[in-house]
């Protein structure tokens, strides 16, 4: 029967198919569902959020020495942590099949780059999958499982977040049984000092030889003959919106990405009065392309930011001279008041940033939903690299005098886990003065809600040892390790202040959790008496969505303002920056009425 | 059905615009059509704009609707159907809810809350049916029935099976709300002849 599934779902549907034991990963948008969708679905498979990729990625190719077929995903920042085992594993090949996604944000729907990790296969000098809708990333699972077993080697699933959250139909069918290997010991294979790697190397280079002669027959790379004169080279999501606008065109559709079939392609090409190569972001098609002294044409007309769209494939195909209209006109958007993401009403973060701004220090940021923090009204922080960068951003911005009112590096609890512990430890190693902030949420918020090593629970259900933030950062060497209640406006100022004073390392602990993960919270709600409200905006300057201005305005026409009862968690903070104390509880406000 | 469809749904995180594109799409698909459906997950949850694309036919390839190709536009926030107003076709159908959901933004005095979305639609559009989608859904007894109020408005120009709407709704709504999803699917039908009736 066919079901409609996201690409995510459609993963783990073909990792289900294909009998894969263990799928690991830490999560991050837009891949994270596909361990979600296993541990929820096929609970046979042992799946497991590891604290960060890197990790994730050696548990797996532990799993392959033993013998399993493997799944490793992550999203494409994901395998810049992951690079280290990833490009030394290329060497030794597997045991049971191995295959990892790289789950790409064209766009950055939800990411601090785009960057295009086709580049990363052909790094690694492995090959990589490219499906195009929900069926194919469930068939190229099981291919891609197939293509590691037979040559040896790692395989990318190459994703894209519209590939990634799209839904489309797909047919499910039984699962296989998988070959059963099972752990061969291997010294020359698996133990890469440098006489074997040097072995190692020859036979990737032979083993790519191999890879390139299954690129020019296989399936994967299929032509699509329509009988025309124009031919189009496209791989992914790509190939559809090109599909949209020339359906009737001759395709050569790229399903195996690396080694890229040149031949075929350099047939396509002379069989054809006009080729184009269409991709999303970088040229990576057309520079192997155009190495191999095949002349096409692509990023001429194909813009290399962004996600591509119809539209925008429709713009380049009619600038190349193959389409008379393009699909659909861009017409001058509706000036429109914007609807930015902002921190939920009641966020712990939004009482840490209060107080950062207050203290007037230098903050050095993270990845998570606390980057918010950088948005206006609060608008108060300095820097957002890479996941586990605040700490190291600090340490080297304190070094050189960089502030005179001191650094506090801000970072969430699973940012912390994932890669903030060595920074801190580097804090405490080379003596600097700088304070760090873990604002402890209990969750893995931004991707909506993951279980990590501090939450007690792990991936699969199971009850599990917590992380001690104190005693870890006590037993790292931080001397002065304090717990900040971030609804608490007055006493957090405090803290920071005192922390950032103290000479040698200091850590923040906030202890409120995220109020809609995993339960929602909800405290008793807060009014407006609108006979003391003065309209001073401080309360807005707060950034609270349940704070709006009314109608009722003051004499001098500045808005008081009201708030919403249904979205008020009763967290207080905007109670603490009303200086005319105008901000009560609804309930004591009915009362003294 | 020989042409593929273009639906966009549009509103503003948590009033259930992922659930109608599912129950949408599950109907297509129920009725032997190929479907796609896309939305970007991610940082749109926390208070953004959430929107839809819904796509069936014999053979569907993007995911994505182009610029002015929507056939039909459905909206649980009347700015919000503004907002998308460059998808939909110039003899598109427009189904909007009279909900007004004015953001803190708009409180600096930079940006302004449109006086009326709705007669900004009726300028662009013929066909434009608005409701208050959320007091008739308070009133049927659950705020959460907007989206598939709405549905039920949409679903008399779609060439679906009444029985397909039903199993569609029944196969992805919670089984205690499924009545009440089912009453309001036809309040919706109902609502929506009403609104033609009134024109003629």
């Amino acid at each position: 029967m066919k079901k409609l599934l996201s690409g995510n779902e459609a993963v783990a549907r073909g990792a289900f198919e294909a009998g894969i034991k263990l799928a690991a990963a830490y999560p991050g948008t837009p891949s994270t569902e596909i361990l979600e969708t296993i541990a929820e679905w096929f609970p046979s498979i042992y799946a497991e959020w590891s604290p960060n990729e890197k990790v994730a990625f050696e548990v797996g190719i532990g799993s392959s020495l033993g013998g399993a077929r493997t799944l490793v995903t992550m999203k494409h920042v994901g395998v810049n942590v992951a690079a280290d085992p990833l490009m030394t594993f290329a060497y030794t090949g597997v045991g049971g099949g191995f295959i990892f996604v790289s789950a790409d944000d064209p766009e950055m729907h939800s990411s601090q780059n785009e960057q295009d990790n086709r580049y990363f296969a052909k790094f690694a000098q492995i090959p990589f999958l490219e499906p195009a809708d929900s069926q194919e990333a469930k068939d190229f699972v099981l291919k891609g499982l197939e293509i590691s077993e037979k040559f040896d080697t790692p395989v990318m699933l190459h994703m894209t977040t519209r590939v990634s959250h799209s839904k489309s139909l797909v047919d499910e069918a039984e699962p296989v049984t998988a070959p059963a290997v099972g752990f061969k010991r291997d010294m020359q294979k698996y133990v890469m000092i440098p006489a074997n790697a040097k072995k190692r190397h020859a036979i990737l280079k032979e083993r790519l030889g191999k890879l390139r002669e299954f690129s020019e027959t296989t399936e994967l790379n299929a032509i699509e003959n329509n009988g025309s004169n124009i031919g189009i080279i496209t791989g992914g999501i790509a190939y559809q919106y090109a599909k949209d606008n020339l359906p009737d065109a001759d395709y050569l559709k790229i399903g195996f990405g690396f080694p890229l079939p040149l031949d075929k392609i350099r047939k396509f090409v002379e069989s054809h009065k006009k080729v184009l190569i269409i991709e999303e972001l970088e040229p990576y098609f057309e520079e192997a392309v155009r190495a191999a002294g095949i002349k096409v044409e692509g990023k001429k007309y194909f813009s290399n930011l962004g996600e591509l769209s119809p539209y925008k494939v429709g713009l380049g195909l009619k600038e190349a001279g193959q389409l008379k209209e393009v699909l659909g006109a861009e017409v001058e958007p509706e000036t429109l008041f914007p609807r930015p993401p902002v921190l939920c009403p009641g966020c712990p973060h939004r009482g840490a940033y209060m107080a950062l701004k207050k203290t007037g220090v230098a903050v050095t940021g993270d990845i998570g939903c606390y980057t918010l923090g950088m948005l206006p009204p609060l608008s108060y922080l300095d820097s957002c690299i890479c996941m586990g960068a605040s700490i190291g951003n600090a340490i080297g911005m304190e070094k050189v005098g960089g502030y005179e009112k001191g650094v506090v590096a801000v970072i969430g609890d699973s940012t912390f886990l994932h890669s903030g512990i060595t920074g801190l430890l580097n804090a405490v190693y080379n003596k600097s003065n700088v304070t760090v902030m873990i604002l402890d949420n209990r969750v893995t918020a931004m991707t909506g809600g993951q279980q990590h090593p501090a939450t007690g629970y792990t991936l699969m259900g199971e009850e599990t040892k917590q992380v001690d933030y104190f005693e870890l950062c006590k037993a790292l060497g931080v001397e002065s390790v304090r717990v900040a209640d971030a609804y608490d406006y007055k006493g957090t100022i405090q803290i920071i202040k005192e922390e950032v004073a103290r000479p040698g390392p200091s850590v923040i602990l906030t202890n409120r959790p995220c109020v809609l993960m995993p339960k929602r919270i909800m405290d008793k709600p807060y009014t407006v008496d609108l006979e003391l409200c003065n309209g001073c905006s401080a309360c807005f300057r707060i950034g609270c969505p349940a704070l709006m201005p009314s109608k009722e305005m003051t004499k001098r026409n500045h808005p008081k303002a009201v708030i919403d009862p249904v979205l008020c968690t009763g967290c207080s903070l905007c109670a603490q920056v009303c200086q005319p104390e105008a901000i009560v509880l609804a309930e004591e406000s009915v009362k003294a009425k | 059905m020989n042409k593929v469809i273009n639906v966009l749904i549009v509103g503003v995180g948590g009033q259930g615009v992922l659930l109608a594109s599912e129950v949408l799409s599950e109907v297509a698909m129920r009725s032997g059509l190929d479907v796609k459906k896309s939305e970007v997950h991610g940082m749109s949850q926390r208070g953004g704009v959430v929107s839809s694309h819904v796509k069936f036919g014999p053979k569907v390839h993007s995911p994505i609707i182009p610029y002015g190709q929507a056939d039909i536009l459905i909206s649980f926030e009347q700015a919000e159907a503004l907002r998308a107003v460059d998808w939909v076709k110039k003899n598109g159908l427009v189904a909007t809810s009279t909900t007004r959901l004015v953001p803190p933004i708009t409180a600096g005095g930079k940006f302004t809350y449109p006086e009326d979305a709705v007669a900004g639609l009726r300028k662009k559009f013929k066909d434009v049916i608005s409701l208050d989608a959320d007091k008739i859904a308070l009133e049927m007894g659950n705020s959460r029935l907007v989206n598939i109020l709405l549905l039920g408005v949409v679903s008399s120009r779609l060439e679906f099976d009444l029985s397909a709407w039903e199993e569609a709704i029944k196969s992805r709504v919670k089984a205690k709300f499924v009545d009440l999803n089912l009453k309001a699917f036809a309040r919706g039908r109902e609502l929506a002849e009403e609104a033609i009736q009134s024109k003629a």
